[in-house]
């Protein structure tokens, strides 16, 4: 009994609140000196039961609900939502709110890996790359401002298409912003990935073999980083995907071989922001004509949400991954069941063969290379031999600045 | 891993030959999108639990699946487990949705683990197990997921049936009073009054 209590991992409560979905993480590693032997991590700090809601609120109300699971993807779980329902009620999305939806989802993609290059930066403790990257992500904001009216929650899409229209004046705004990433992505790649320190600190760093990705079902840059070639946006024609020639990105593209290590990680993420910019062009350009919504009155939308019967899986290559939504309906105005499978959730088990083995100077980068979707090293609690520590987010993050000032010699 | 790909209803033959009457209702369902109007396929099979591994692992035969999460609905009779799976990825277009549906009685809420076949079904078994009360035989790590540890044994918040969560355990935000130590606000706030449009009927 009392050897049982002595083995027991205690629980440290981190959040209370956090703006991604359920994922603030508590993280337990036994380390023997430096080095994590055995890692674990409890998700699931604050569930927000956001599935329980939303199985007591009609469909355009949870459309608005989804807007609100991730700060960052605004458009993601929208976008998957909405496409369950339509396949469910039958809704012939105009072909014209297929493209928006795509131009909206590619600039959250940019925004997304650009925001996710700053904070790798910035775990390493390389601070003006971080202010950089940060820098020039406010220009997409901006355009998704100019095209939603806001910088974040867009509510954009609608069941049936978007609310929104995407006008001939703005086209000139998002063309600046595309060109002037084009312009900079080559001076990014230079900063990111040719840099001695960077690659000292990323190469073989955090290793997910090709193996261990496939059989713990991991998705999105995590999944392509390791070698699995897995994009729904290529392989399961969707939205205005279906008309586009894209390829998923691998780190082969950049030329080396494929190690799944934090490296790849950053290759995938930076080549994507150049194919968003070029799938974003292509939709400007050969976006047709038409109306962008299916039926404007929302009675009338919801009359026909309120009859429908089946299930449906809504699903979407968001920044970090696949996203899928389930939604049943059985003729009631709320929908029988609603689940939501955000990205991270397929990646973070990931994270255990990733940290077992490295150092604790390098859990910070490692936790963020597969971008996940909270506020991971809150705190970390730390047991090494008998006695046990509590590191905060300051802490770690002291600890991996340290060690790149160790590699860089000052 | 087999490399020659099947149509999807050379799929749902190959697996209706296997286990005969323990599939039902399967469908094909497709769905066009976007201005060139490529279809997409989506497989759905109902099937009996003691089929579960056997079916899984003739999919692992065809190729290695992605497992996306397991799904759950309570109809009210039954609960019903969706297994939702995707094979041929990284196939340009050639992408399917796999998804078993397992009805489980009320009675009888169990069922085999996947994850020796599929190591990353750990975690989304967990979840089912907290969400539904149902037991997952055979799971290597039966610790709860996203529930906190003083969350009551014997609610479960996904289910719809009197083991949900009790109306007690919801607390409602315009239930909440304004805090006392506040400014007041620019519009004086309504009374507490909810019987004051009978009264002003009767007046009338």
């Amino acid at each position: 009994m009392s050897d049982e209590m002595k083995k027991k991992p205690y629980v440290v409560p981190i959040g209370p609140i956090h703006p991604a979905l359920k994922e603030p993480v508590q993280f337990l590693f036994e380390m023997e000196g430096e080095v994590v032997k055995k890692a674990d991590f409890a998700p699931g700090q604050t569930h927000r039961g956001i599935e329980w809601m939303g199985m007591r609120r009609n469909p355009v109300q949870i459309v608005h609900l989804t807007d609100r699971i991730c700060g960052i993807c605004g458009v993601t779980h929208s976008l998957s939502f909405a496409r369950a329902v339509e396949q469910i009620v039958d809704i012939e999305v105009p072909a014209r709110a297929d493209y928006i939806r795509v131009i909206i989802a590619e600039l959250e993609r940019i925004q997304s890996h650009l925001l996710w290059a700053g904070v790798a930066a910035h775990e390493l403790g390389f601070d003006t790359l971080f202010y950089l990257a940060w820098r020039v992500r406010e220009d997409s904001l901006d355009v998704i401002e100019n095209i939603t009216g806001n910088r974040i929650n867009y509510g954009l899409v609608q069941i049936g298409g978007v609310r929104r229209d995407i006008t001939p004046e703005q086209h000139p705004v998002i063309h600046k912003c595309l060109d002037g990433y084009r312009d900079l992505l080559g001076k990014m790649l230079n900063l990111f990935l040719h840099d001695t320190t960077i690659s000292i600190r990323c190469k073989d760093t955090g290793k997910l073999s090709f193996e261990e990705a496939l059989h713990l079902c991991t998705v999105g840059p995590t999944a392509r980083a390791s070698g699995v070639v897995k994009d729904v946006r290529v392989d399961y024609p969707y939205a205005a995907y279906g008309d586009l020639d894209i390829t998923p990105i691998l780190p082969s593209a950049y030329g080396g071989e494929i190690n799944g290590d934090v490296y790849d990680r950053i290759v995938v993420r930076l080549l994507e922001i150049e194919q968003s910019i070029g799938i974003i062009e292509t939709c400007l350009k050969e976006m047709p004509e038409g109306g962008i919504i299916w039926e404007p009155k929302l009675p009338k939308l919801l009359a026909a949400c309120k009859k429908a019967h089946g299930e449906a899986i809504g699903r979407h290559e968001a920044p970090r991954g696949e996203c899928t939504h389930y939604v049943a309906m059985d003729g009631n105005e709320a929908p029988a069941m609603w689940k939501v499978k955000a990205s991270s959730y397929s990646n973070l088990h990931s994270w255990i063969p990733m940290l077992e083995g490295e150092q604790l100077a390098d859990v910070p980068i490692i936790v963020a290379s597969i971008d996940p979707c909270l506020s991971c090293t809150d705190r970390v609690a730390v047991v090494r031999g008998n006695s046990s520590d509590l590191l905060t987010k300051e802490d770690l993050h002291r600890l991996s600045v340290e060690k790149t000032r160790r590699i860089q010699g000052c | 891993m087999n490399e020659t790909i099947l149509t999807p209803q050379e799929l749902v033959d190959r697996f209706m030959d296997t286990f005969g009457e323990a599939i039902t209702d399967p469908r094909i369902v497709t769905r066009a999108e976007g201005a060139k109007k490529n279809p997409n396929t989506n497989i759905w099979m109902t099937i009996d639990r003691e089929i579960l591994k056997p079916v899984i692992s003739l999919l692992k035969e065809l190729y290695y699946p992605h497992l996306s999460v397991i799904s759950g609905w309570d109809t009210g009779d039954e609960l019903r487990l969706q297994y939702i799976f995707s094979i041929y990825y990284g196939k340009p277009h050639g992408e399917y949705m796999v998804t078993f549906t397992v009805p489980l009685k009320k009675t009888d809420l169990s069922v085999p683990t996947i994850s020796d076949l599929i190591p990353g079904a750990v975690f989304t078994e967990r979840e089912k197990q907290e969400m539904y009360g149902i037991t997952v035989v055979g799971i290597p790590d039966g610790r709860r997921l996203f529930l906190p540890e003083d969350f009551p044994q014997g609610v479960y918040p996904l289910r719809k049936d009197e083991t949900g969560i009790p109306d007690s355990m919801i607390k409602n935000l315009w239930e909440t009073k304004r805090p006392t130590d506040r400014p007041a606000p620019p519009v004086a706030e309504k009374e507490d009054t909810e019987e004051k449009p009978k009264e002003v009927k009767s007046d009338e």
